[in-house]
This record gives structure tokens, C-alpha cells and sequence, in this order.
């Protein structure tokens, strides 16, 4: 779902860089590391692997707030586990967007830092890595914002062979094919839809799993191909999504690649009625800085202050912690927002059902957990496949707002997948 | 249709690497410096132009007014402080001061700007287009930015040709010492050539910036496809970058019509097989010989 920094060309200077730097975080990182987690003194060793800086940082901007609001709230109220009361220490690490560095600071977690519990979020470039680390440690891991079938067969899981010490919560394929077609069908088309697939993770895996999941229902994908990410012309697409007629455009790419072709859509006379379009519309960032086309794009949608869901821990509502992020960073609510926080509450509900800190019984705790939390009710026990929790999906459309505190509003449109999300209007086709 | 469109757009992408490659072209040719912070610095003068968009008002083409001279001071300074040191450290050096910057002013931006994407808005312009022909739109923006970079070469060439500053800076760049005999002060010609330079990078990178959006990462592409310009069309020549753009911009764009998994592979691959071929490029100059 993700920005995938797995292009190697474009990226190299900056993930050759994020190498170099890796030395210098390292050293100041370790000298205040003192080996918690070891139980005597009663504290908790929470780690948390996210990219902050690099290609996938946008993912990582909620953390600080995020962090910040945990620390302060375990501060208040300590965990409390089988009778103990723990003091809980944060320790984030940045994985400099690099898949390779997010495993190694998932093992200095683990190795330096005493990590009881490991998490990591956004990208399967992320995700993955951190999770390989805790499965060959034995450490409690918990990811999310990443797709669960990269998460789960993209590291060898298979129906039997399910994994031991790490557990995801999001949604799938099957969620975004399922709600990008309910927002299709709320206009008037051809039924022709033009994709927009890179050549990374992300593009493969839509590209494989989207036409069989389309095609029975009427709708003919023109797919001109895998491109490389990175792509500064994209009239070979524009010019097959024309031939074909292609009404609806769908795609996985990222952001400036997406802007990139937009903008030649627009000089060449292409206009699709809708685009649905994941990773490069996920950011209000994103959407301003596309400008005023980008108003009626339409993406998927995983979490929103509308969402009609709580926290467990600092009981509020979807809404009250958009609106405390947004208070607390002047800036535009974003999706992350709220699985960041979900992150610690289901590290929080895992430890109080384990009754114990030991890794084993994290796990186990982990294997059949049920919670409900501010992005939805999880439940490990009624996964697609082990290991796996789903969180609800639904589909929205960036509308431009007159004079409105931010300059695009993400309104949800679709609510087929997830009915007790509440909708605030229809498609829209898209300004001709 | 679908192939003389291909071309076409291939032609004016040409043109914007060209644009984007002019100062790399320019740097190498007068002092051998493969300047990796080129690509970074391009999305610093789009920052530049943001934050004055943003606090004056001013469309980003008149913002080119102040980020040109202040970019062609950086330039200057940037010479004379760091990268005449970095000379007389060897040819390595260079190359590893350059990465650095590039690092360390990615991380600044990134701390400064934070990861969002932003845009230069150029209003009506950047979204309309000529239909020519049915499936042959040209865009005007994208002409406009070939037409800058053409502008751009065709100054930096008539500049090294007629004025003494050029003609002293080709004379550097041929032979330093005996130039120096003459009396040429090759560190002010060469804080003059990374001035300039930075000027064009300027200018380049108000075009990348209302052409797609960009973030404090956005470098690397950039450096990337500008540095193949050069390659192809022959190290320090200021005329075969454009025909290396140029080159590059076409095979790409062919190679995505065919299928469009082909089109950055098939700028790489035109790219090798120059360096396979003619190491020093279709145009090599020989200034840089």
C-alpha cells in the first residue's frame, strides 16, 4: 500500500546515505540504552521500528505525536500485568526508509535495547524485515499498515506453517478490489478501467490479483504494463487508457510518479470519469501539492475521524484523536494516526491477557486476542489466515474544500465492505 | 500515431534533462568535478521558490528572479569554500564532498520541509495542451521547459565562445597551469563556472518542481537521468548533453510504447551501450579530451 523504496536505481543515493548515517544513529542511540526489560525494575521495553525519514517518511509523521501521547499516558497509568505494576519505556527507531536497516534496528532492539515487545508499521518494506528478526529471536512482534498478504505468504506463510511470534492487523486485496469496485459502480461508465501498475511489490501484487477479481463482474482492464518507478513519461499509457476508452483509471503508484501522470493526462486530453488511485493520494500533503485536479480522486480509505470507533486506552474517539493531532501538529489528520496508536493497544491488551511479561505467553495471548480499538474490532481467531486480524475498509473521494480549514477533505463514499462506517455522500465523477 | 507520439514527447523530456543537465555538463567540463549534490541542489531551488511563492505571492517563474542569483551566490561560495578544497584532495575527493552535501542537505531539507509533497502551482499552464492530431497532444509546459533547456545550452555555449570569462574558463579547464601563466585566476574562474551552473540548476529545478511534485528525496532521480544526459552525449560537451537528453528522453519513450516496463530500461540500456561503445560519449569535446 505503500511508497516502496525497493527501486533501486532513483534510490540509491538516498539509501546509500541512510548507510552512512547509520553509524552516527547508532551511537547516540546506544548511550541510553541501559538493558530494560529485565524484569526486576518493573519496566516494560516497548520497541518500535518506523521510517521517519527517507522516501516512506510521510508513514512515519503520526509517530511522533503518537509516541509523545503514549508516553505520557503509560506515565499516568502504568501496565498493569499479573499484579505488577511496569513503568513502559518507548524506544523508536528509525529505519531510514531502508528495508535492510529496519531489520538490523529490529535486532539491536531485541539485542540492546531488551525489547519485550517489538512493533513496526507502514510498508511491507518495513514490516517484513522486523518481523523476520523477531521470528528468529522469539520476541513478540506486532505490525500493521501493510497489506496482510505480503505480510503473511510474502514471508512464507502458508495455511500449515503459520508463524510463532509474529502478528499483523490490516486489510487485504480482497478489501480494495471489493471497495474499488462498489465506488465504480456508483457512476455511470464503460466499465473500461485503465491501470496504473509500477514494477514494485505493491504493483505486482494488484497487477496478479486485480483483473480475476474485475473481470467477472463486466469490468475490462487495459494494462499497458509494469513500469519502473521513478517513470517521467507516461504517454504510452495515457495513449492505451485513450484507445481503450478507459473511463474508470485505477493504479498503485507513488506520489510523484502519480503527479507526474496526471499532469500529462491533462495536456493530453485524458479524462477519466473516476480514479481510484492507492499510495499516491493517501496524504493530504500528497493531494495539495497535486492542486486543484486532484479534486474528486478517489483512494481507499482504512481509517477517519468518522470512523465509529474508541480507543482502550485513552478512551477516545476516532474523532477526539484526529482532533488532538491536529491540535497538538497543526496539521491535517492522516491515516496513521490512528494504527499507530492501535499499535499500543493491542500491545496493551495482549500483555494484560498474557498476565505475564514472558515472550511465550505474549504470544500465545497474541495467537487468540480480541480487541477493540479506535481503527476497529481485531480478532486473531477469525483471520484469513493465521496471524492475520482484519481491520474494516472503505472508500473515500478528496473534495476540494471553499475556504475550508484545509484545502481537500477526504469524504468517505463507499461503505460496502464495512457498513458501520458511516458514509457522507456518493461518488462524484470526476470535473470534465 | 502512438510511435510519432512517442518521439515527440521523448523530444521535449529530452529537452528538460538537458535543461536539468546543463550545469552537471558544465561543472565536469571545466573541472573534472562529478557533482553529486547536482540533484539535491535542484530541489533545493525548488524549496526556494516554494517558500516565496508562499510568502510573497510570486509565481514560481518570477520567483526564478531571486533563486537564480541566489543560487549562482551558493554556487560561488560553495566553489570557493569547499570544493577548491576537495580539488586539491585528489579526484576522489571531490566526489565524496559532493555525496556528502547531497546527504546532508537532504536531511536539512527533510528536517526544514518535512517528507511532504509539494508542488510549484503555474496555474492553467501546467494542464493544457495542443491537440495536433488525433493521439498527438503536446503539452505546453513540457514544450516550454524543452525550449528553456535549449535556451539555456545555447547561452552557456555562446558565453564560453564570445566573452573572455567563457573563453578563460575554456583555457582552465585545458590546461590549468599554463592558463595560470597567463594570468587567469582559475579558482575565480571556477567559483564563476559553479555559479553559473547552480543558475541553470536553478532554473531546472523550478521546471522539475511544477512538473511533478517533489519532496527532500526527489534528488536522486533528477541526478540519475542528468547524468546519463551528460554521459550520452559527451563529457563537457554543453551541446551533446542536449543531444544526450535528447537520446535519452527518446529511448525512453520508445521503449515505453513498446511496453512500458521498457521505458527507464530502455534510457539505461541506451546508456551502456554509449559507454560500451563510445566511452566518451556521441559528442565528445575536445576541451575535455
Amino acid at each position: 500500500m505503500q511508497r516502496s523504496p525497493s527501486s533501486p536505481g532513483p534510490r540509491w543515493l538516498a539509501l546509500s546515505g541512510a548507510a552512512l548515517l547509520t553509524l552516527t544513529a547508532c551511537g547516540g542511540e546506544l548511550g541510553g540504552g541501559e538493558g530494560g526489560g529485565s524484569g526486576g525494575d518493573a519496566t516494560l521495553t516497548i520497541g518500535y521500528v518506523t521510517p521517519q525519514t527517507g522516501a516512506l517518511a510521510a508513514f512515519g509523521e503520526a509517530d511522533a505525536f503518537v509516541v509523545d501521547q503514549m508516553e505520557q499516558y503509560f506515565a499516568d497509568s502504568p501496565v498493569e500485568v499479573g499484579g505488577t505494576e511496569y513503568q513502559v519505556e518507548i524506544v523508536v527507531k528509525d529505519t531510514q526508509s531502508d528495508s535492510v536497516r529496519a531489520g538490523e534496528v529490529a535486532a539491536e532492539l531485541i539485542n540492546d535495547d531488551g525489547a519485550d515487545v517489538v512493533l513496526a508499521a507502514s510498508t511491507p518494506d518495513t514490516v517484513n524485515p522486523v518481523a523476520d528478526q523477531c521470528e528468529a529471536n522469539g520476541v513478540p512482534c506486532i505490525t500493521t499498515v501493510a497489506p496482510w498478504q505480503p505480510f503473511f505468504f510474502g514471508r512464507g506463510g502458508t495455511e500449515d506453517e503459520a508463524f510463532d511470534w509474529t502478528y499483523h492487523f490490516f486489510w487485504g486485496l480482497e478489501d480494495v478490489e471489493a471497495v474499488y469496485q462498489d465506488m465504480w459502480g456508483q457512476v455511470q461508465t464503460n466499465r473500461q478501467v485503465g491501470a496504473l501498475w509500477p514494477n514494485d511489490p505493491d504493483g505486482n501484487a494488484w497487477s496478479a490479483d486485480f483483473p480475476q477479481a474485475v473481470e467477472p463482474n463486466g469490468y475490462a482492464i487495459t494494462d499497458p504494463g509494469l513500469y519502473e518507478n521513478g517513470t517521467q513519461d507516461f504517454s504510452a499509457q495515457i495513449s492505451a487508457y485513450r484507445g481503450a476508452d478507459a473511463q474508470i483509471m485505477a493504479g498503485v503508484p507513488i506520489p510523484p510518479d502519480f503527479a507526474t501522470f496526471w499532469q500529462q493526462a491533462q495536456q493530453q486530453g485524458y479524462r477519466p470519469v473516476i480514479a481510484t488511485v492507492a499510495k499516491a493520494i493517501l496524504f493530504p500533503s500528497a493531494v495539495e501539492a497535486i492542486g486543484p485536479t486532484a479534486d474528486g480522486l478517489a483512494t481507499e480509505v482504512w481509517w477517519s475521524p468518522q470512523h465509529p470507533f474508541t480507543s482502550s486506552l485513552t478512551g477516545q474517539g476516532a474523532q477526539e484523536l484526529a482532533d488532538a493531532y491536529e491540535t497538538d501538529t497543526g496539521r491535517q489528520w492522516t491515516q496513521p494516526v490512528g494504527f499507530v496508536h492501535a499499535l499500543f493497544e493491542v500491545t496493551v491488551a495482549a500483555l494484560e491477557e498474557a498476565g505475564s511479561t514472558e515472550a511465550q505467553a505474549v504470544a500465545d495471548a497474541l495467537s487468540s486476542l480480541q480487541v477493540s480499538t479506535v481503527v476497529g474490532d481485531l480478532d486473531w481467531t477469525a483471520g484469513p489466515v493465521p496471524n492475520v486480524a482484519k481491520t474494516p475498509l472503505v472508500g473515500g473521494q478528496w473534495r476540494a474544500t471553499e475556504g475550508g480549514e484545509h484545502p481537500f477533505e477526504l469524504v468517505v463514499v463507499s461503505n460496502s465492505e464495512a457498513p458501520e462506517i458511516p458514509t457522507a455522500g456518493t461518488v462524484e465523477p470526476l470535473p470534465r | 500515431m502512438s510511435w510519432v507520439n512517442a518521439v515527440v514527447q521523448g523530444v521535449l523530456l529530452g529537452g528538460l534533462y538537458a535543461l536539468v543537465a546543463a550545469g552537471l555538463s558544465l561543472v565536469f567540463g571545466v573541472m573534472r568535478i562529478v557533482n553529486l549534490a547536482h540533484g539535491v541542489l535542484a530541489v533545493v531551488a525548488a524549496y526556494g521558490a516554494l517558500v516565496l511563492g508562499r510568502a510573497l505571492g510570486l509565481h514560481p517563474f518570477l520567483a526564478l528572479l531571486l533563486v537564480v542569483p541566489a543560487m549562482a551566490a551558493i554556487g560561488y561560495l560553495l566553489q570557493r569554500g569547499l570544493l577548491d578544497r576537495a580539488l586539491r584532495g585528489g579526484e576522489l575527493a571531490p566526489l565524496l564532498v559532493t555525496f556528502g552535501l547531497a546527504i546532508v542537505l537532504q536531511n536539512v531539507l527533510l528536517e526544514a520541509f518535512s517528507a511532504d509533497n509539494q508542488r510549484l502551482s503555474v496555474g492553467a499552464l501546467g494542464t493544457s495542451g495542443v491537440r495536433i492530431a488525433d493521439g498527438l497532444s503536446i503539452g505546453w509546459f513540457p514544450l516550454l521547459a524543452a525550449l528553456t533547456g535549449v535556451a539555456v545550452i545555447a547561452g552557456l555555449g555562446r558565453f564560453l565562445a564570445r566573452t573572455r570569462t567563457g573563453r578563460a574558463m575554456r583555457a582552465a579547464s585545458d590546461d590549468p597551469e599554463a592558463a595560470r601563466l597567463m594570468g587567469v585566476d582559475d579558482r575565480r574562474i571556477y567559483a564563476v563556472a559553479t555559479a553559473l551552473a547552480l543558475a541553470t540548476v536553478a532554473v531546472a529545478g523550478v521546471f522539475l518542481g511544477a512538473r511533478s511534485t517533489f519532496d527532500p528525496a526527489a534528488g536522486a532521480t533528477t541526478l540519475i537521468f542528468a547524468f546519463e544526459a551528460v554521459v550520452i552525449g559527451g563529457l563537457g560537451s554543453l551541446w551533446g548533453t542536449l543531444a544526450g537528453g535528447i537520446v535519452l528522453g527518446v529511448a525512453q519513450g520508445l521503449g515505453a510504447a513498446v511496453d512500458p516496463a521498457y521505458g527507464v530500461l530502455a534510457g539505461h540500456l541506451v546508456f551502456l551501450a554509449v559507454l560500451a561503445v563510445k566511452p566518451r560519449g556521441l559528442f565528445p569535446s575536445a576541451v575535455t579530451a
